[in-house]
């Protein structure tokens, strides 16, 4: 039978099949943090297990983390503590750890991929949703909860029934100012929050096939907001330039075979797929969230939806209050008081150039505040050595240093309750970016220039 | 893990679609390093006003209710993968949740954890909420060996699916982790086969 490249690799990853259904399935790259790691270590205290693996775990501090003064001790004694306890964790099993002030610190989906540690044909977890971002590589990658983190230190395995297979092909060009955020906000808003629970997506077509691998990555990131397990592409010449040469990537020899290997990495022609979803990359223009969860995006040049389907109608309404829109309204000419840039989704280099190419020469808006925090410290130093840090100060936006930040406002950074942020990350649920907040996602585009203009405008004048 | 069986109890209803764990458990609430006591800021947004006052118009504040079922509407759990979101339903009581749909991380986190996810079809939960509504006693019983449970009020059995591997280790109590250790050796066999770059 015709194998898909998701097939390939969970294939090549079943240690044993016990009766039931479930895969003995093994993991190559173990990703922890200090919010869902703590719990996980006590479990394997608790029963005085060593780590099976300890060489293929990576630890950061990133969600709890400041994002200015990280050479302090941190002031919040719980962020603290959780941050203290994953340091002393990780000097207890002898486990590698990026903390702050290191220079590979950093969001753990953001310094996996740039240290070479996400290669293609991998299988790759961590305690955050996220972990889809790794699968741009072409590997399977999937968030688990704190008990499966415990498994894996224990057994550097999961015991896991096979998802299916679902495939989202983009042909076309896209549009002048279409990002891969406004691309993957589109295809989230046509199948909705759950559309793709209980599938692996893979994403193909030309659409696809043209970004960077920072697209890609933007794009695999935000699988997890219409339920899917995981989101994956086929590695090709762009992943390989991309790996080629990162600290943790095979050298000489190895990458030979490695490479060999992972030009076999690809959905053979006729494979199936349970379901399959088609879009054409021109229909696709640039993107903003209206609602309180991911699946409510619009095209930023037109209106709030009047009908929805049955049975949803409550849910809407109530999204819509929180956020404090009407049906059938344009987001047009909205005030907005905050713009974060920042995130796993949206907080690389690339992002951080657009962002700075745009308000170069321009100002922000008077009323705004606008904080862009670098996805780690290589996106932020390599920021200040192309001198992005001084245009983007000019512009009154202020970089600060490197974490999840007002993403999930687990740390200090905020957005107030009631107030409107045009936000880079990817989640707008009701208090995401801190109690009562209401929360708008866009591209890094659409939020530079939402920053200057003050308000939300049609892009498309800023085009040409 | 406790062992879960069967489970006779009324029922929370919260007829609300796409509850990400977000709301079940907010950010600001993970700072502990431990599993206990999440329960007190589950729905912590919903269920308290910005002084922490109750707010009265929440279902798990009204006196009307109560019970180890929680009954919620589509797509519940969708969002962050946050176990404390399982930690947190569980350490306030419930001891199954039924929808019509669960988002698949809070669902394997949730086996993890003794909590049952019970799904229904959107009919039957329509049902349900609206039998809840008319009738806030309701009682339910979830019996998990049987794979069913039962509406006293319309004298009504229905089944559910659950992976056999998973209700053995609800009813018995055991996790993931006893079982995966006992696999060391196949788990070393299957290293030694791929030598490379991995
Ligand atoms: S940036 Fe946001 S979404 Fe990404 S890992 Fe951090 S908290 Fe999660």
């Amino acid at each position: 039978m015709k194998q898909t490249l998701f097939d390939k690799i969970w294939d090549a990853h079943v240690v044993r099949s016990i009766p039931g259904g479930l895969d003995v399935f093994y993991i190559d790259r173990h990703l922890i943090h200090e919010v869902t790691s703590p719990q996980a270590f006590d479990e394997i205290e608790a029963r005085n297990l060593p780590l099976f693996r300890k060489d293929k775990i990576v630890a950061t501090a990133d969600h709890n983390v400041p994002t200015k003064n990280q050479h302090l001790p941190i002031q919040e004694p719980l962020s603290r503590l959780q941050v203290d306890k994953l340091t002393e964790n990780c000097n207890k099993y002898g486990v590698e750890l990026f903390g702050l002030g290191h220079q590979n610190q950093g969001i753990v989906h953001v310094i996996g991929p740039e240290l070479g540690i996400t290669q293609p044909g991998m299988t790759i977890v961590c305690g955050d949703s996220h972990t889809s971002t790794h699968g741009a590589f072409g590997a399977i990658a999937f968030g688990i909860g704190t008990s499966q983190v415990a498994q894996v230190m224990a057994s550097q395995c999961l015991l896991l029934s096979k998802p299916k297979k679902m495939r989202i092909t983009i042909d076309g060009p896209l549009h002048k100012g279409v990002s891969a955020k406004d691309l993957i906000l589109y295809v989230i808003s046509k199948l909705g929050t759950g559309g793709a629970t209980g599938y692996f997506v893979e994403y193909a077509g030309s659409a696809i096939r043209s970004l960077s691998m920072e697209g890609r990555m933007t794009v695999c990131n935000m699988s997890i907001e219409m339920g899917a397990r995981g989101g994956m592409i086929a590695p090709d010449e762009t992943t390989f330039d991309y790996v080629k040469g990162r600290e943790h990537a095979p050298k000489g020899e190895q990458w030979e075979q490695a490479l060999a290997y992972w030009k076999t990495l690809y959905t053979e022609e006729g494979a199936t797929f349970d379901k399959e979803y088609f879009f054409d990359a021109s229909d696709i223009t640039p993107m903003i969230t209206f609602g309180t969860n991911p699946g409510m995006g619009i095209p930023i040049s037109s209106s709030i939806p009047v009908n929805v389907p049955t049975g949803e109608a409550a849910s809407f309404d109530k999204s819509l209050q929180y956020m404090g829109f009407a049906p059938g309204e344009s987001l047009i000419g909205k005030e907005i008081n905050y713009v974060f840039i920042g995130s796993c989704t949206n907080s690389r280099i690339e992002d951080l150039r657009i962002v700075a190419d745009f308000v170069k020469g321009r100002q922000k808006a008077s009323h705004v505040e606008a904080i862009i925090v670098p996805g780690s410290k290589h996106v932020e130093q390599q920021a200040i050595a192309e001198g992005l840090d001084k245009l983007l100060a000019e512009a009154g936006f202020e970089l600060r240093e490197p974490g999840c930040s007002a993403c999930l406002a687990m740390n200090e950074d905020k957005i107030p309750a009631g107030a409107y942020c045009v936000s880079t990350s990817n989640r707008n649920f009701e208090g995401r970016q801190g109690p009562g907040s209401r929360t708008l996602l866009a591209s890094p585009l659409v939020a530079a220039i939402t920053a200057v203009e003050g308000k939300i405008v049609d892009i498309t004048q800023y085009l040409n | 893990m406790e062992k879960f069986e069967i489970i006779q109890s009324g029922a929370v209803p919260l007829p609300i679609e796409n509850i990400d764990t977000d709301q079940i458990i907010p950010a600001r609430f993970l700072k502990s390093t431990s599993r206990e006591g999440f329960g007190e800021n589950l729905f912590r947004d919903w269920r308290y006003d910005n002084s922490g006052n109750p707010k009265a118009d929440f279902a798990l504040n009204n006196p009307r209710y109560s019970g180890q079922i929680l009954v919620a509407g589509k797509n519940f759990g969708c969002g962050s993968s946050r176990e404390h979101a399982a930690w947190a339903i569980y350490d306030a009581g419930f001891r199954v949740v039924i929808s019509s749909y669960f988002a698949d991380i809070f669902r394997g986190n949730a086996l993890n954890n003794g909590l049952l996810p019970l799904q229904v079809s959107d009919q039957m939960l329509q049902r349900l909420f609206e039998q809840i509504e008319k009738d806030p006693q309701t009682e339910l019983v979830v019996n998990l060996p049987e794979q069913e449970f039962y509406v006293p009020a319309w004298d009504e059995r229905v089944t559910f699916d659950i992976d056999l591997y998973k209700k053995e280790c609800l009813i018995n109590g055991y996790d993931d982790i006893d079982f995966l250790v006992s696999q060391k050796e196949a788990i070393e066999a299957y290293e030694s086969t791929r030598p490379w770059a991995y």
